[in-house]
């Protein structure tokens, strides 16, 4: 963990600034356009749950794998995966991630090892299990991160999987992101208020931390780090815990405090614990000239968006006779 | 590959036919892993996977939680990194807590992804019948499966069959079904020493005749063999064709034979309604109607959960006297029925050498 103010300090708190930036900036644009009624599909912002996207991709090797579920944009920008791959999927269009057959819910981009994500609560992770033991089973040094919510750990599939990652030591990374809210439900209303999800998982031989800040980008990274130190030397999978908040909607684009299932009080709350503010103060405290390094990247940004946005909506649409490939591998 | 004519062929029982295709794919492709309850216990999945963990090793072979559902999607991501896992089911019935994993991941990760990665996984699912096995024990979903779009159902008759096909299952790179019935487990056939497969898809046509094409698979099958051969002394051509594959269902072969036959009864190993003989009943009313002499007949189990006491099970299950009663309607004639022996088994065992317990 670098916490001295040396410029090298600096450089990577603005990186993890500017990485959390250009993931905002690209879904804030998504948001405004979703209304055009181009992108025909649910869609599941990250706005407001970036840092732990951020802190954790910043942590991987190539060789390391990245699952994820139905809220899953962050997580794909965040390790790298193709923009306007990811955008033209959005909009249904064949240069689409998964060929527009798939949607929001279904990103994949091979080549940076993001290898899914699935719109399933939990579906996912039991295939990030798999993939981990595969990792075992060929002796490769690459580890897996999935990302879920809190309401994937009620799931069966959750205690199913993590038991089997636990039995057989896998190089795997439990990543809850605790925003609160399965679409409108509260934690309240699923889970006893004595339960503690890190301590479900320690029952089950995994290491495991909960209860960590996960709009604080360097402190995500920091629990990662020596989380992502601990599976590679084998020891076996780790399970965190990040308390966030999703800023919109379950699903869309809109701000939903309106309509009674949360306070516009709490949204505040947690609107004050926005992750991109907490870093910019701590780097403004540690350096000047911040807004015009804020000012360049969002041109840049701006600019990056902008162009994809454009591309998706000018790209194909699949031809027709696509929609039964895939179906099989298999040929005839 | 398929069988070459000079292979050796010894007269093996279903089990080991599975054991051997299992075998010689382990042997051929390290990528091949079996895993599944029971996989490396003493009893090997009723012997079908004896003897994989001290041939290939613990990292080859695996006993698992009783953790259905997460041991499904593990295969999957074992699947897209390269490995072909055999998981297998001792009874069809604990796949049930799997359904989410084989309907929304398996059958659609190749697809919803655009065809990146393919999920070569065969899941074994074992159907049983008999000795009371009851409601739950005892359940045939081969038509569930079918109806989702990205799996194959095979569904193997004969040992010879069971090689072939299991032996193809595993180089597909699609997931694949395989169900086996626990009653054709013991049953004896002339199987080919050497590798081979078997193209999914094709049925066999176990028994060729001119009046009259049963369509079945499985158990049912043995019982409509039985029937057509008996029926040749009293000049009844009964054609009999085996599915082999529940799908892709062979469509061509099985119109063909209706082409030849004008009649058709459709004998589901499984629930008569909703299910794989539905579907027969369907293609043939839409697609070889002009052929038909007569109405399509179905036969299959009630639409009852199959009752575990002896004194229940009895008339559960349709056997040749059924058979040959809808026969007897459908063309008309009357069927000496003193050619079929009184059965000198009880009826819930498949063979004198079934003991049970499950």
């Amino acid at each position: 963990m670098k916490k001295n103010d040396s410029p090298e300090n600096q450089e990577w708190l603005r990186q993890l600034y500017s990485e959390m930036l250009r993931i905002r900036m690209i879904e804030e644009e998504l948001v405004r356009r979703y209304s055009e009624q181009e992108m025909r599909c649910p869609v599941h912002f990250s706005i407001g749950q970036e840092a732990i996207a951020v802190g954790v991709c910043q942590t991987l090797r190539q060789e390391d794998s990245v699952l994820s579920g139905h809220r899953s944009h962050a997580h794909y920008l965040a390790r790298g995966g193709d923009l306007k791959r990811m955008i033209c999927e959005l909009y249904g269009k064949a240069a689409g991630c998964s060929s527009g057959k798939g949607g929001s819910m279904h990103l994949i981009d091979r080549s940076v090892n993001f290898l899914g994500s699935t719109s399933i609560v939990a579906g996912t992770i039991p295939v990030a299990v798999g993939v981990a033991f595969a990792n075992k089973l060929k002796k490769s040094s690459g580890t897996v991160v999935m990302f879920f919510g809190d309401a994937a750990t009620e799931e069966g599939l959750f205690y199913e999987s993590a038991n089997f990652a636990s039995l057989h030591k896998l190089p795997i990374l439990f990543v809850c992101e605790n925003n609160l809210y399965s679409v409108y439900s509260p934690l309240e209303v699923r889970q006893s208020s004595l339960r503690k999800n890190h301590l479900l998982a320690e029952s089950l031989g995994i290491k495991a931390r909960g209860g960590l800040d996960g709009n604080d980008v360097p402190a995500v990274y920091e629990a990662v780090q020596s989380a992502m130190d601990s599976i590679r030397s084998e020891v076996g999978p780790v399970f965190l815990e990040f308390n966030t908040y999703r800023w919109l909607e379950h699903c869309g684009p809109g701000y939903d405090n309106d309509i009674g299932y949360r306070t516009d009080e709490e949204f505040q709350k947690w609107k004050r614990k926005d992750p991109l503010e907490v870093l910019e103060k701590r780097i403004k405290v540690l350096s000047s000239g911040c807004e015009d390094f804020k000012e360049t990247e969002r041109k840049k940004f701006q600019s990056e968006v902008s162009e994809a946005i454009s591309c998706a909506k000018e790209a194909p649409f699949p031809a027709e006779q696509t929609w039964s490939e895939g179906v099989y591998a298999s040929k005839g | 590959m398929p069988a070459k004519d000079n292979d050796r062929l010894r007269r093996i029982t279903f089990s080991e036919a599975i054991r051997e295709a299992t075998v010689q794919a382990m042997d051929g492709d390290d990528t091949v892993l079996a895993l599944g309850l029971g996989v490396t216990d003493p009893k090997g999945v009723f012997g079908t996977t004896l003897g994989l963990k001290e041939r290939f090793g613990e990292e080859r072979a695996y006993d698992i939680p009783v953790s259905e559902n997460a041991v499904t999607g593990i295969c999957v991501g074992l699947a897209i990194s390269g490995f072909r896992p055999i998981l297998s089911h001792q009874r069809a019935d604990f796949m049930l807590m799997s359904m989410d994993q084989i309907i929304n991941n398996v059958a659609k990760w190749n697809y919803m992804f655009g065809g990146q990665d393919s999920v070569p996984l065969v899941i074994r699912t074992i159907v049983g019948r008999g000795w009371g096995q009851g409601p739950q024990h005892s359940q045939n979903f081969q038509a569930m499966f079918a109806q989702v779009p990205g799996l194959k159902v095979v569904s193997p008759t004969t040992p010879y069959q069971a090689k072939g096909l299991m032996a193809a299952a595993i180089e597909d790179p699609d997931p694949v079904i395989f169900v086996e019935h626990r009653w054709l487990h013991g049953q004896v056939g002339d199987v080919p020493e050497d590798n081979y497969s078997i193209p999914i898809g094709k049925a066999h046509i176990m028994h060729e005749g001119e009046d009259l094409t049963v369509v079945t698979s499985l158990d049912m099958a043995v019982e409509a063999l039985k029937v057509a051969e008996k029926l040749e002394s009293q000049k009844i051509d009964i054609e009999v064709v085996d599915l082999c594959t529940v799908k892709p269902l062979d469509e061509e072969t099985i119109l063909n034979s209706v082409r030849k036959t004008g009649r058709l009864l459709v004998i589901d190993s499984s629930w008569k309604d909703f299910g794989a003989a539905s579907q027969v009943t369907a293609l043939v009313a839409e697609n070889g109607h002009d052929h038909l002499k007569g109405a399509i007949r179905r036969l299959g189990l009630p639409d009852i959960p199959s009752p575990s006491t002896p004194a229940l099970s009895k008339e559960y299950y349709p056997r040749a006297k059924d058979i040959c009663l809808i026969i007897e309607e459908m063309l008309g004639k009357k069927i000496n029925m003193s050619v079929f022996e009184k059965a000198k088994l009880p009826h819930d065992v498949p063979d004198p050498f079934f003991k049970g317990p499950f």
